[in-house]
């Protein structure tokens, strides 16, 4: 997390807003949303009819807009809306709006350290992508799956670039549909394009293509792989090599394939959600070996743990030796590290974070309506009306657990040495 | 009824059907039905088609047998002889024509409906077997116009109406605003993560009826339910790729779904009144995907307005007034047995309810699920010819609203009602729940 070593990792305990305090100032307070280094806590408050504004640690931004919706922080903890005045959309950081006003705005994207900001838009019926304020060129007349570079500011999206009418089945099945990077359509057009993914510099971009009604595969900068597939997910690119990674499903089973090309001799019911490890040495995907059973498999090798539910947020430890997810069995969660599971179960928890020197793992979790921070399978600090997801310090010595405790929001410093 | 047979067999035009089958060759017929069958089919289909001994017993199931004046090549047997039978007796050998007709039954004289199924001695499951030959179809690319266009929509939007992604999120801020002047401070909580429900809707909600996202949005607002709504593709439960026989699509937009609801944290997903997302959802996408339950519990709306009643958090002002009957939909009374919730909601929200027989799992199906209805216009005199049997049962009751807790059944029965000139209007639960419960400041 940028900046991560600035941040104040000294003060034990502050109360940074009384938001009870602030209830009856509004209409309403729709829910709150902690800034990453915990130091701010933000709502879209209602003021009057059409009159939206932000409140952020019990003072209202200075601007207020028509409408308000997604109110995120950036990775960076900028504080971005979408909002709307006088019928026009734009997007809103720190309260102020980008001079571009669109006719509709939505989904919002960061790249990883929250430099870049980009959103989805529509103008007079055409669609594009804006970046840190700047639009599109070329608009195209629909517009999916967005996808924002993971250091920016280079943006994509499935886009139609041909015309077909109502009922004209044969027309869709020549092909509409491509991917346009920066607003620039590749050549190739096919039936279908989904879900991108961008080597880190920017200069790969490969897609999961249809080529017909039956055959799928992967797009490299517009170039299908030479192997078709009978279905396919997402790729991922790898961050070193270049490589192109992706599920593919042959004869009715799951595997690997890299440049298209099949890469694990083992077949799955399912692979998807596969990841590469941070020194780029290992592949791990979410998998189900057998019928209603889901793991990890790291190159191939598959868990003995399995779960009945589903498996999902995987993430490997900073020094790559690790591997964390959320697994679910009998409607309970747990999190499971390297193949064992927590003894603890939850109602829900989120994405497992690991300490900058792989260590610890915590997350954020819920048990009868109250949220907690578990850390190796240990509560620590009690149970809470909301928290957020924890953070450990750059010496991965503490950790910061916000919380929302009987009206009041907390950004609390906890030292490991105090847990153990 | 001569009549009525007669006008049945003129040939159906549709270029769907028509153009998809003039581009087969007969060696391509063949190897994409070897294939289907040795990849894609076990044991199940030639025990199935081996065990049947054609004794009839299914026939009086189905209701497009019996409003085609039972004339044998509509019963449950006939049309699996007409395909699956005729396709292994030629071991796939058959012709671009009979590829065609095949697909018309298959897609248009068959509601996978599974009511035949209750009352086959072996439990031969004539849906399934016509769901292969659907697939064949598929895979041949002889499929229905307007479906095959909607399971294109499915392709891209992941919705079913072609409906963009700004498109969705404006209606539903557009329902929010509206619904404010009813309840000041209503909300449609876009993309709340960690909301307890994640309410999903079928595409001709935002397209055609967004009324009902209103009367659901007031719902959950009076309820005091946690919920949310997504912002992104995956809030669209429905799945017509399912009844082409597309099935990866099918498997890409229930994916959609779930990740969507795993994204927001949500501990379950409710969703509208439609029976064959419901199936959808809970049974036949979820499973291809390689979930055998699904990973986020999904909740229909008639069971969720049972819990709501049940616990209290929704009061009832008055009941209703109007005699009402209900049309049980085949996926989620024989496909999940709800029919005694909504028979439970129905009577603590209206005065007058009368039962149509047959009744639950045995009721009668509309005759507009399985994709029918979505094969659209072409096919739309031949459906509504071939369910006088519904006509009848819903006129026998003489109430005055037929409640059909499903989109697909609600339109198909507004169709029979008015061909068959019945005197009823047809409502969903919501209309009528929204009309009598109790809200804030009453
Ligand atoms: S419509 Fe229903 S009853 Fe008739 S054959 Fe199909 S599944 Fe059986
Ligand atoms: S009841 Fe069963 S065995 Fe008899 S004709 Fe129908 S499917 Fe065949």
């Amino acid at each position: 997390m940028p900046g991560r070593k600035n941040w104040d990792w000294e003060t034990g305990e502050k109360l940074v807003t009384d938001i009870n305090g602030v209830k009856g100032s509004y209409n309403w307070i729709e829910e709150p949303y902690a800034s990453p280094d915990g130091e701010k806590i933000a709502s879209i408050v209602n003021l009057d009819v059409d009159k939206f504004g932000v409140c952020v640690n019990g003072g209202l931004w200075e601007n207020t807009f028509d409408k308000i919706w997604h109110l995120r922080y950036s990775p960076d903890s900028r504080l971005t809306a979408i909002v709307s005045e006088m019928e026009e959309w734009s997007i809103a950081v720190d309260g102020n709006a980008w001079d571009n006003k669109f006719s509709y705005v939505w989904n919002t994207m960061f790249s990883d350290g929250g430099l870049n900001i980009a959103a989805a838009f529509q103008q007079d019926g055409e669609y594009g992508i804006v970046v840190n304020d700047v639009p599109w060129e070329n608009l195209f007349k629909n517009m999916n799956c967005m996808c924002l570079s993971p250091y920016g500011p280079y943006s994509s999206a499935a886009v139609q670039v041909a015309d077909f009418g109502e009922g004209e089945i044969f027309k869709f099945q020549e092909g509409a549909y491509t991917i346009a990077l920066n607003g620039i359509p590749w050549d190739t057009r096919f039936v279908n394009v989904w879900n991108c993914a961008f080597s880190s510099d920017g200069a790969i971009v490969a897609a999961e293509v249809r080529l017909d009604l039956y055959t799928y595969t992967i797009a490299v900068n517009g170039v299908p792989w030479n192997n078709t597939f009978a279905c396919v997910w997402q790729p991922v690119i790898h961050p070193m090599s270049g490589k192109v990674i992706a599920p593919v499903r042959v004869s009715g089973k799951w595997s690997i394939a890299e440049d298209g090309d099949i890469i694990w001799d083992s077949r799955f019911l399912q692979v998807w959600q596969q990841l590469i490890s941070p020194d780029g040495n290992k592949l791990a995907a979410i998998v189900s070996p057998t019928y209603g059973k889901w793991t990890l498999a790291v190159d191939g090798a598959w868990w003995n743990t399995q779960f009945g539910d589903m498996l999902t947020d995987a993430v490997f430890s900073p020094d790559s030796s690790r591997l964390a997810a959320v697994g679910k069995t009998d409607g309970k969660f747990t999190i499971i590290v390297d193949d064992s599971p927590w003894d603890s179960k939850f109602d829900m928890a989120w994405k497992p974070v690991f300490s900058p020197d792989s260590r610890n793992v915590a997350a954020k979790v819920e048990k009868d309506g109250k949220y907690f921070i578990v850390i190796n399978g240990k509560q620590i600090h009690k149970n809470c009306d909301d928290a957020w997801e924890p953070v450990f310090s750059p010496d991965s010595q503490k950790i910061l657990v916000k919380t929302i405790e009987d009206g009041k929001y907390y950004r609390r410093i906890i030292s490991l040495s105090e847990i153990k | 009824m001569a009549e009525v047979i007669e006008k049945t067999e003129q040939r159906i035009v549709d270029e769907g059907l028509d153009k998809g089958a003039d581009k087969l060759t007969g060696d391509q017929i063949a190897r994409v039905i070897k294939a289907v069958l040795e990849n894609e089919t076990g044991a199940r289909l030639k025990v199935y088609v081996d065990t049947c001994v054609h004794c009839g017993l299914c026939s009086d199931a189905c209701h497009i047998y019996l409003s085609q004046n039972r004339n044998p090549k509509f019963s449950p047997a006939g049309k699996v002889k007409r395909t699956m039978g005729e396709i292994l007796k030629k071991k796939g050998r058959v012709s671009p024509e009979f590829i065609r007709d095949a697909a018309e039954v298959a897609y248009t004289e068959c509601n996978l409906c599974k009511r035949c199924v209750q009352y086959c001695p072996f439990g031969i499951d004539v849906a399934y077997i016509l769901l292969i030959v659907r697939r064949i179809c598929h895979k041949l690319g002889v499929t229905p116009l307007y479906i095959q266009d909607t399971a294109h929509s499915h392709s891209v939007t992941m919705n079913q109406m072609w409906i963009k992604e700004d498109e969705w999120i404006d209606t539903l801020q557009w329902q929010e605003e509206d619904a404010r002047e009813e309840m000041p401070n209503l909300r449609i909580p876009l993309e709340k993560e960690g909301a307890d429900v994640m309410y999903s809707v079928i595409a001709p909600e935002p397209k055609f009826q967004p009324n009902l996202i209103y009367y659901t949005a007031i719902l959950m607002n009076t309820a005091g339910i946690n919920w949310t709504m997504p912002a992104t593709p995956g809030w669209d439960n429905s799945d017509m790729a399912m009844f082409t026989g597309d099935n990866e699509i099918m498997g890409r937009i229930k994916r959609a779904q779930f990740d969507a609801a795993a994204r927001l944290k949500v501990k379950k997903i409710v969703m509208g009144e439609c029976g064959h997302a419901f199936r959808s959802v809970y049974d036949v996408g979820n499973r291809w995907l390689g979930w055998k339950m699904p990973p986020i519990p999904i909740v229909h709306a008639i069971e969720f307005y049972y819990d709501l009643l049940k616990a209290g958090k929704i009061k009832i002002r008055e009941k209703y007034k109007k005699s009402v009957t209900l049309h049980d939909p085949c996926n989620v009374v024989r496909g999940a047995g709800l029919h005694e919730k909504a028979r439970y909601v129905i009577n603590e929200i209206c005065e007058n309810f009368i039962e149509m027989h047959p009744n639950r799992e045995h009721n009668y199906c509309c005759n507009a699920g399985g994709g029918v209805i979505n094969c659209g216009p072409p096919f739309k005199n031949k459906r509504v010819k071939s369910n006088s049997v519904k006509a009848k049962q819903i006129r026998d009751t003489g109430a005055e609203i037929l409640i059909t807790p499903c989109h697909n059944c609600h339109s198909g029965m507004e169709d029979i009602i008015s061909y068959y000139n019945v005197n009823m209007h047809t409502k969903f639960i919501i209309d009528i729940l929204y009309e009598v419960m109790e809200k804030p400041g009453d």
